[in-house]
């Protein structure tokens, strides 16, 4: 019997390691796969306190000083990051925290002009679109179907709405045919353009028939290509009510700004003007389409709401057309439908009838009015997929919200000072390593090695994990998180000397060391796991209610309480139950730690029969006449809740 | 340290002794004093809050070579950069000078300029940190909620870890008293207060649970013996436990801190405050405290607080009723006739302490079987009857 039990326990021991094996060599091919194919890498990523960089706490704060509440901070972080793009900042991450506030990592350190353009208030408003083009200005805009020499005269034509000899209404004329099938629901517009998708403009008016009065076949010149916009933007501003002087005056200098305006290059949108009153040269959110538009008409913050879904058909059914729904406010809608009313006048000549909608400088979209819209209800449509139409929806909502951001904090750290953290941060680490190494060794002699060998083991399990986990979650290292897992290093060796307490305890018992280190780990690992888990939801709590920079520290001890259990579970107990088996250890070695002589292993009291006592062992012999051979196998039977009870028999 | 090994046998079998429980009062007046210390502190002294609470901005000088004046420098440069207000300069590290001023969120630029200029290095070796003024209120509330949340929890686990109320009552108990001394020792001595040590002081509370959980899983086990066999009191068998654990209690607690202790001296000697230091500081006074009240104060409170449980009180009676009759000790020593040294008592005092059977661990012999080989019934020979 007992035979049987040694061969299972040696069995599941190798099997147990077999099993850790196997871990920690997916884990490490999973980082090996992912530095090669993933765009991994090797070693842990670093946090900025480590690697140098700037991390910002912004809290959004509206403008009214209203707190943002916790649903619009996801919309928030859109912002942010469309504003941190749009300033050329690369390799930037944002993140929220408590709900409330915004984390923004840059590496580097931002300019205060870059800090005040993230920072300040977004602005959302309508103006009316005069020149639409796309890519490079000096080659694009040139319409290949346009006729040539489109004369000024038809320009100034366009006021009144009467330009004719132009090949583009034809093109607009069947997607409104199509939006008039429809037409019995609210008043609609067609979406020309949104930034995410681009083809919209297939739909509604293509950029060569957009752009068709402004220019000449012949490939333009800068100055060509500012005459004909000049001439364009004075038009559309008389349109407007504009006296011509001034119109024209306003389109020289607006002219000038599109010119030199390249919204392929980042950051292109830091010099753009955006007064209220003028007409202003911008790029849409695409980066490549290049508008001039016409002064504000109408504000964002007179958008009641937004919202996106399937538009309804004639009989309230929904179809499958994709619509961004948008409603305004009484004086919103009053100033909408004197601004579609205009516009739908101009339907002819695109790309007159279109407004656009400008959010933070950036056009985001630039529908053609459709029809006189006067219940301040329109609707968006164009070739929307659900979630692209749910992001317009949730930027025209920011109109009503102008949110800007509180700078909490701002924490720079140089490159310099970030090494210099993480040596000494590492130093600390080995130093400690070898400490607990050298105790352990002290007090547990040889089995001290198998301390030893498991922190090895736990530390290549932590190194894989955070640097998959750096990939796989963007996981960074920060000096919380390496202080995290030098504290983690007497976590770890805790579970150990539990464990090694037990078997002492049992060896002193009396038990032989296989049948000690077995019931020694029975009653260890609950003792074990209930730590472990009194860690870990500590760790858990700590993750979500510490601030920023300290979390990294929650996480790795979190991260390490857990590789500690798999590695006190598959190798630490393995290891010990197969070392029992040798001489060295099983025979009680002096410098093994568990001789039973040195552990003061008690000499058993037992009745032996015929009114005689004497000790377990037959080593002292006081009673004559014992062999004391059959006790080990009693005792290797586990025990149950009282070993006590169980001798009894 | 000589020989740990032994004196851990010793305190396992019983017979070396530490009376944990009867010297509660002793206990409980270190401690009371301790708390009241670190109370005053806390109230009197006050907290030394770092500018991560009240706003303000830090620089890091780094690189720097001659850090002569380096008070009057740093003065000059801020002030040249146009932030008024009080500056505290220190040199951390070999070569580090850390600068402290109000709030310069508009001049951070200024005065890393400035700064950089007038300790002659370049611009990018200055670190700036600013932490805006309604941040730290931010920190504070969410430290507190954090606090809360974690008290909560912790009683619920011990709650249904031990699966008694007595039991998570005196853990909570060594919880909170770890706590006020950790905070009042900052208090004391001055050290300030960072984000980072309220994550310290709260990881303490998780590693103060562990301790205590270590612990008293050992007095269950003994206890629910000492019910089951009636041959210990209560007392007698969470004594016995904390005993059983101490050698466990230290080791552990010495191989927690040791890694500790060398961030904290690595990080004193060459980094200066941050979060490293922060962090291992709260944490090494914490581990240390809890180490203590694991062994001092929660046993023994459990211990008093189940005095009067039915279940205890019946098993004293018993033991005290059994025990005259010669059940326990005597019989006991009797036995061990292979000449067992008779167990010192170390540090106990006269109540209670006396009547502890040595190897309470051992279970007692039947009555019977004591008496040696079992008499029969004798009848006198037919010829004397």
């Amino acid at each position: 019997m007992t035979f049987v039990a040694r061969t299972n326990t040696k069995t599941s021991a190798v099997r147990h390691l077999l099993a850790l094996l196997l871990i920690v060599l997916s884990l490490g091919a999973l980082a090996g796969g992912l530095a090669v194919w993933g765009g991994g890498s090797t070693t842990p990523r670093l946090g900025l306190d480590l690697e140098g960089g700037t991390e910002m706490v912004l809290e959004p704060v509206l403008e009214n000083g209203q707190q943002v509440s916790a649903g619009q901070i996801d919309q928030a972080v859109d912002i942010i990051r469309q504003r941190i793009d749009a300033n050329g900042v690369s390799e930037a991450e944002i993140a929220t925290q408590g709900g409330k506030n915004i984390v923004v990592s840059i590496p580097g350190t931002p300019t205060t002009e870059q800090l005040d353009a993230i920072r300040k208030p977004s602005q959302l408003r309508f103006r009316p679109v005069f020149v639409q083009a796309y890519g490079d200005p000096r080659s694009t805009v040139n319409p290949p179907t346009t006729p040539t020499g489109t004369p000024t005269g038809t320009a100034t034509g366009t006021a009144t709405g009467t330009a004719t000899g132009t090949g583009t209404p034809t093109a607009t004329t069947p997607s409104t045919s199509a939006t008039a099938q429809n037409g019995v629901v609210p008043p609609a517009l067609s979406a020309a353009t949104t930034p995410a998708t681009p083809t919209a403009t297939a739909s509604a008016t293509t950029p060569a028939a957009s752009s068709a009065p402004t220019t000449t076949a012949a490939a333009p010149t800068a100055a060509e290509t500012e005459a004909a916009v000049k001439t364009q933007v004075s038009a559309g501003l008389v349109t407007m009510g504009w006296d011509k002087a001034k119109a024209d005056e306003a389109a020289a200098k607006v002219a000038k700004e599109y010119v030199a305006l390249d919204c392929t290059k980042p950051g292109a949108l830091e010099g753009v003007s955006d007064l209220k009153d003028a007409p202003m040269a911008t790029c849409g959110a695409d980066g490549v389409t290049k508008y001039v538009l016409g002064p504000v008409e109408i504000d964002g913050s007179e958008i009641a709401d937004a919202t996106s879904g399937f538009q309804p058909g004639p009989n309230g059914q929904p179809t499958s057309i994709v619509e961004v729904a948008l409603s305004f406010n009484q004086a919103g809608a009053q100033k909408f439908a004197d601004v579609t009313k205009r516009l739908y006048g101009l339907q002819s000549q695109p790309p007159l009838d279109q407004f656009a909608v400008v959010l933070d400088k950036s056009v985001i979209t630039a529908p053609q009015a459709r029809a006189v819209i006067t219940d301040g209800r329109a609707s968006i449509t164009g070739s929307f997929t659900i979630d692209s139409a749910k992001q317009l929806a949730q930027q025209l909502k920011f109109g009503a919200l102008p949110i800007s951001f509180a700078l909490q904090t701002s924490d720079n750290i140089t490159p310099q000072l970030g090494e210099e953290q993480l040596r000494i941060g590492l130093l600390a680490g080995f130093i400690g390593l070898m400490l607990v190494v050298v105790y352990s060794l002290i007090q547990y002699r040889a089995l001290g090695l198998v301390t030893v060998a498991s922190l090895v083991v736990a530390s290549i399990v932590t190194y894989l994990a955070v640097t998959v986990l750096g990939t796989t979650h963007g996981f960074r290292l920060t000096m919380a998180g390496v202080t995290g897992l030098i504290v983690a290093i007497g976590v770890t060796a805790d579970s150990f000397i539990v464990y090694f307490e037990r078997i002492r305890d049992e060896v002193r018992d009396g038990r032989p060391l296989v049948a000690a280190v077995e019931t020694g780990w029975k009653r260890a690992r609950r003792t074990i796991i209930a730590a472990d888990a009194v860690n870990f939801i500590a760790a858990g709590v700590l993750y979500f209610l510490a601030s920023a920079n300290v979390r990294g520290f929650a996480f790795t001890l979190g991260l390490t309480t857990l590789i500690d259990l798999l590695v006190v579970i598959l190798f630490t107990h393995p290891t010990v139950q197969l070392l029992a088996r040798t001489k060295f250890f099983g025979g009680g070695h002096k410098w093994s730690g568990l001789d039973p002589q040195r552990l003061g292993a008690k000499e058993e009291v037992r009745y032996r029969g015929a009114g005689r006592f004497g000790p377990a062992r037959p080593t002292t012999g006081q009673a004559s006449g014992q062999t004391g051979t059959g006790t080990p196998a009693g005792a290797a039977t586990p025990a149950g809740s009282s070993r006590l009870s169980q001798r009894k028999a | 340290m000589l020989n740990f090994a032994q004196v851990g046998n010793d305190l396992y079998t019983g017979k070396r002794s530490i009376d944990f429980i009867g010297r509660q009062k002793t206990w409980y007046a270190i401690s009371g004093v301790l708390v009241i210390l670190a109370l005053v502190g806390i109230f009197a002294r006050g907290l030394n809050f770092g500018i991560e609470f009240s706003g303000g901005s830090e620089f890091r000088v780094q690189g720097v070579s001659n850090s002569q004046d380096y008070e009057q420098k740093a003065q000059s440069a801020v002030g040249e950069a146009g932030i008024g207000g009080n500056v505290v300069a220190t040199v951390v590290g070999q070569d580090t000078v850390r600068v402290q001023t109000e709030a310069a969120s508009e001049r951070t630029e200024e005065a890393r300029a400035a700064l950089a200029k007038t300790f002659g290095v370049q611009e990018g070796a200055v670190s700036a940190s600013l932490i805006g003024p309604s941040w730290g209120e931010t920190v504070s509330q969410q430290a507190i909620r954090g606090l809360i949340v974690f008290l909560v929890l912790v009683t619920l686990v011990m709650g249904l870890y031990f699966r008694t109320w007595k039991m998570a009552v005196s853990g909570l108990v060594a919880l909170l008293h770890d706590l006020v001394i950790t905070v009042g020792i900052y208090a004391l001595f001055g050290f300030e207060i960072t984000p980072s040590s309220m994550i310290g002081f709260l990881t303490i509370l998780g590693y103060s649970l562990y301790d205590t959980v270590v612990v008293f899983d050992k007095v269950r086990e003994n206890t629910a013996e000492a019910f089951a066999t009636k041959r210990m009191t209560y007392r007698q068998a969470a004594n016995l436990a904390v005993n059983q654990t101490l050698v466990r209690s230290i080791n552990t607690t010495v191989v927690a801190l040791l890694p500790i202790a060398a961030v904290l001296f690595v990080g004193f000697t060459m980094l200066g405050p941050g979060t490293l230091l922060d962090l291992s500081l709260a944490l090494f006074i914490g581990i240390a405290v809890g180490a203590y009240s694991s062994i001092f104060i929660a046993t023994p409170l459990l211990v008093d607080l189940r005095r009067k449980d039915k279940a205890v009180v019946d098993l004293d009676r018993y033991i005290a009723r059994h025990g005259s009759k010669g059940t326990g000790r005597d019989a006991l020593a009797g036995i061990h006739a292979d000449g067992a040294p008779e167990p010192a008592v170390v540090g106990s005092d006269s109540t209670g302490a006396a009547e502890q059977p040595v190897d309470a661990a051992y279970r007692p012999l039947h009555r019977y079987a004591q008496a040696g080989p079992r008499n029969q019934p004798k009848r006198a020979p037919k010829s004397k009857r």
